[in-house]
């Protein structure tokens, strides 16, 4: 069976020069500078970022079930925050605004595509490490160090930021309107400011190292799909992040240096302000011009892993691959004039509504194509239900449901009714949140052992991916009809509107979901931790997989292959391919991983 | 509705112990310890693939479940003359997704469910199909440009709020945390404002030497006569705020240093809109879940909660701080003759700017 698998270690091992050096604890775990370590640096600090993220979300959704009742909980864990155990409104919106953060961009941008980019885009395209080993380090510090500066923010003394996770002014230019615009805002705009940097090196090394360093047979079309949607996120980083980094550049100004960027006419506290000719609208158009891209910058690596995992294992190749990297293209593309369709009734031209929502629904054709594309790759294959599948699986599930629901929000008259109420929340926590955590499970369960050269158990992954399933959907399809009633997001209770005293057994169900799906992540936790130390080793190519990672062998060496890098001959693909005599293209095996020459009696096709 | 619920949380939960079981099961079955023991064997694939199945069905139901529990959920028909076509097309988008949700989803998982691994079956290497990726890139260009084309007529309509049909202009001015209503009295021109005029009772900033602005008056709730347009001008004091009318589908952000605006046409008096059947029930419904608690709070010793009755509400529906939560104003929508005679005992700012002087 593994014939064709792992390269051989031939002769010509060194014949690029390049050496084994010794490491030392602090450069092999900390400092690292081996692509590989990286992404597992990411990988742990994601998970515990989004632990974080996810328990956050736990209590918000307590006091909506329960509002202003005590709770041993909060009293516990909110501390001064819960007087006698009661949730304090401001806190509230705090856990609201550093849920939001952290989930985007801690968890689902560094945790997801930093993992699997920095993973994935050497060992997949044949090079030894990245472009600059040092800038990915320096990456990875960055991020560390503004997640810090993020976690830290909880602890000041008048509460971290607080002003929902796209901080519009002038809420959160002005301590004066709530207490977390104080120092608490001040320490996210700086985190954040150093996650955009962390963000902006790490995407300019991807990039780099996919047009650069790609080993000898490697055409761009030959790329696993995985890698052209870490490719085109990194660009769409590129491209979006700096216009972040100006809007919070100015936001500082604004509320430290007296400019009026964003600011004007303001009466507060019984005071009328200086500033005077800024505009909120502005920043608004600031913060979604990476705000909207940031969904794709989320979603595409997620896209990229699921596509590779399906294909390999319905033992079949994916759908359409050219189709599919020309509706990752278009994604990218149109992803960066679609970010109007937040601010449809933010006062802005009417006219640039119209135009938003042109551009809006043309971004669902490539969505669907895609859609389509993963359905058609299962029809009549050999469907391998790893857990990985499975997740991959359910990812189109909820990128579906999801993402139908966005014709109704992207439309600019539709969107009026329907806008910051929990109709929103609960499309793009299916389509953005629960499928890019989807994917990010698929991900670690099909490169785990690739990771830590050790199996994850199938066993309590199947659990874990069944629970998830009906415990997110518990959550979140319900909550669409919440939002159809009108109930508008961040409230801190709802018992103010007695019209919406019938929605509240519902929010309690919603809750019970919700901590039901939590919990069933232990699940998930458990078998991470206790795979890495007690996992039984993996085999070289578990899942028989095609792509070049699995023939490093099972020694972590900086520079992935001990030999020579494997050339490559043709695309990732080639699952269940026959010959010319209906056999096998290599007899006894369904897959022809990519540095196998083309075989006696192959028929070469292009893709 | 509660059965329902009910009957739903029980479905689910059989379905995930039904799973649990067969996993256990499935954990315990004689499988030789070797190196790909982890790794997905026929009968993993059999009964995933079965899971498939059975989850698809299970969602089915949910999602009928949900819709027929919750149908009291979606807002009443709306208050207002373009809420009719917003609730068409809402309802259009509505079916086509569902309708799209369904096959999608049925394929999804039957395959899932239809092509199982087992030991040597064969996977059809189709890798791709230039006819079918023409269809399904050219049947969502047709519905969704049918979809944006009416979304687009409706949308310029809605945003035209031009001054041809003599709209009644009120301003609705927001701060933290709560709304204030400046009619703009006998000459239907609101007097120049801004927040450094705010002072004493002028806590709207109406500039004083405006003459436009003498006859204005300010509420603390909307008042509208019915069957006449009405243009909203939207002005805030600190914060951004949303003005959200969910019952005339009707919401504009307020934004500080700049005047906002939307216009729309409330067709139902508040007294006939709470006298409609949906409501009624409605109503009824709140009212016994109030009654229910209103018996839990007095057993603790504390207060009963007050009867509840309809009426049209503004609140607030952008982060604004605190007490965004409860940044809410009536609107009361009354016939021609009742909505003159309100406004007539409203005070004029020359009269309360004159009083201030005293």
């Amino acid at each position: 069976m593994g014939q064709a698998v792992a390269v051989e270690h031939d002769d010509h091992g060194h014949d690029d020069g390049h050496h084994h050096h010794k490491e030392t604890f602090v450069t092999k775990y900390i400092f690292s500078q081996d692509h590989k370590m990286i992404a597992k640096q990411y990988l742990i600090t994601g998970l515990i970022m989004g632990v974080i993220g996810i328990a956050m979300s736990v209590l918000m959704r307590m006091q909506i079930a329960n509002p202003e009742q005590p709770s041993v909980v909060f009293e516990m864990l909110l501390g001064k925050w819960a007087p006698d155990g009661v949730m304090d409104p401001g806190i509230y919106l705090a856990l609201v605004t550093i849920h939001g953060t952290i989930m985007v961009f801690f968890v689902l941008t560094a945790g997801l595509s930093g993992t699997f980019s920095n993973f994935l885009i050497p060992l997949q395209i044949g090079a030894r490490d990245m472009a600059s080993g040092f800038l990915n380090m320096v990456s990875y510090w960055l991020f560390f160090v503004s997640a810090a500066i993020m976690i830290g923010s909880l602890f000041v003394e008048l509460g971290p930021a607080a002003a929902g996770w796209t901080v519009y002014p002038p809420l959160s230019a002005l301590p004066e309107a709530m207490s977390g615009s104080g120092l608490g805002m001040t320490l996210w705009l700086v985190s954040m400011a150093i996650f955009i940097a962390s963000s902006l090196l790490g995407s300019l090394n991807y990039v780099v190292t996919v047009i650069n360093l790609r080993t000898k047979g490697m055409s761009m079309t030959r790329l696993p799909l995985t890698i052209w949607a870490f490719f085109v996120t990194a660009i769409i980083g590129i491209v979006s992040f700096p216009v972040l980094f100006a809007a919070a550049l100015l936001l500082i100004m604004d509320r430290s240096f007296g400019t009026s960027f964003f600011l004007s006419d303001i009466y507060i506290k019984g005071e009328v302000l200086a500033h005077q000719g800024g505009s909120p609208v502005l920043f608004e158009h600031l913060f979604w011009f990476l705000g909207h891209p940031e969904v794709y910058i989320v979603i595409l690596p997620a896209m990229g892993l699921v596509s590779e995992i399906l294909a390999t294992n319905s033992r079949k190749p994916i759908f359409g691959y050219r189709a599919m990297v020309a509706s990752i293209l278009a994604i990218a593309f149109l992803s960066t004039i679609v970010w109007g369709h937040h601010m449809f009734v933010s006062g802005m031209n009417p006219f640039l509504g119209s135009v938003f929502t042109f551009t809006t629904l043309l971004i669902a054709i490539p969505s669907a194509v895609k859609a389509f594309n993963w359905i058609t790759t299962l029809w009549k294959g050999n469907l391998q239900m790893n857990t990985a599948m499975l997740f991959s699986i359910g990812f189109v599930s909820t990128f579906i449901t999801g993402g139908l629901t966005g014709i109704i929000l992207g439309d600019s008259t539709l969107d009026i009714n329907v806008h910051d109420t929990y109709f929103v929340i609960a499309h793009f926590h299916l389509v953005m949140g629960i499928s890019a955590l989807y994917g990010f499970f698929a991900g670690v369960y099909h490169w785990f052992p690739k990771m830590f050269n050790r199996m994850m158990d199938k066993n309590l992954g199947y659990v874990h991916f069944w629970l998830t399933l009906i415990g997110a959907y518990g959550v979140f399809f319900p909550m669409h009809f919440v939002g159809m009633a009108g109930l508008p997001r961040r409230y801190y209770t709802n018992t103010n509107f007695p019209y919406f005293d019938d929605l509240a057994d519902t929010n309690s169900l919603i809750t019970y979901f919700a901590i039901f799906t939590s919990v069933a992540q232990l699940f998930f936790a458990y078998n991470f931790v206790k795979s890495i130390f007690y996992g039984k080793k993996a085999p070289l190519n578990p899942w028989k997989s095609n792509t070049l990672e699995w023939t490093t062998g099972d020694k972590h060496i900086h520079g992935n292959w001990a030999g020579a890098i494997p050339h490559v001959h043709r695309w990732p693909y080639d699952y269940s391919k026959l010959n010319e005599e209906d056999e096998y293209v290599i007899a006894g095996q369904d897959y022809v991983p990519q540095h196998i020459p083309l075989q006696p009696k192959e028929e070469e096709m292009n893709h | 509705m509660t059965a329902f619920l009910i009957i739903f949380i029980a479905a689910l939960l059989a379905v995930s112990i039904w799973q649990i079981t067969k996993i256990i099961k499935l954990g315990k079955s004689p499988d030789p310890d070797t190196e790909m023991s982890d790794v997905a064997n026929d009968i993993d694939n059999k009964r995933n693939g079965q899971g498939m199945l059975v989850f698809v069905v299970a969602f089915y139901i949910m999602m009928i479940a949900c819709f027929i529990a919750y149908k009291d959920f979606f807002l009443p028909d709306a208050g207002s003359k373009h809420g009719a076509e917003y609730d068409n097309l809402l309802l259009l988008t509505g079916v086509v997704i569902m309708i799209v949700q369904f096959l999608t989803q049925a394929l999804l998982h039957w395959f899932a469910y239809k092509y199982h691994g087992k030991k040597g079956q064969r996977a059809l290497f189709y890798a791709d199909n230039d006819r079918l990726e023409f269809i399904w890139t050219a049947v969502p260009v047709v519905v969704l440009a049918g979809l944006i084309l009416w979304g687009l007529f409706s949308w310029n309509d809605l945003m035209d709020a031009n001054l041809d049909d003599d709209p009644l202009i009120v301003e609705v001015y927001a701060y933290q945390f709560g709304w204030k209503i400046r009619y703009s009295g006998a000459d239907n021109t609101l007097g120049d404002a801004n927040v450094r005029f705010i002072e004493g009772t002028n806590a709207l900033g109406i500039d004083p030497t405006d003459a436009d602005g003498m006859d204005d008056s300010v509420a603390q709730e909307i008042h509208l006569p019915v069957n006449r347009p009405v243009l909203f001008k939207f002005r805030s004091q600190d914060v951004l705020h949303s003005a959200y009318m969910p019952h005339f589908r009707a919401q504009m952000n307020v934004v500080p240093g700049m005047v906002t605006q939307f216009k729309f046409t409330p067709t139902v008096t508040s007294e006939d809109y709470r006298n409609t059947e949906f409501m009624n029930r409605k109503v009824r419904k709140i009212n016994e879940i109030r009654r229910q608690k209103s018996k839990e709070l007095i057993a603790d010793g504390d207060v009963a909660l007050d009867p509840y009755e309809f009426d049209y509400y503004i609140l607030c529906n952008k982060i604004c701080g605190n007490s965004h939560y409860n940044m809410q104003a009536k609107i009361i929508v009354e016939t021609e003759e009742e909505f003159n005679e309100w406004l007539s005992t409203q005070e004029t700012f020359e009269k309360s700017l004159a009083k201030a002087k005293n």
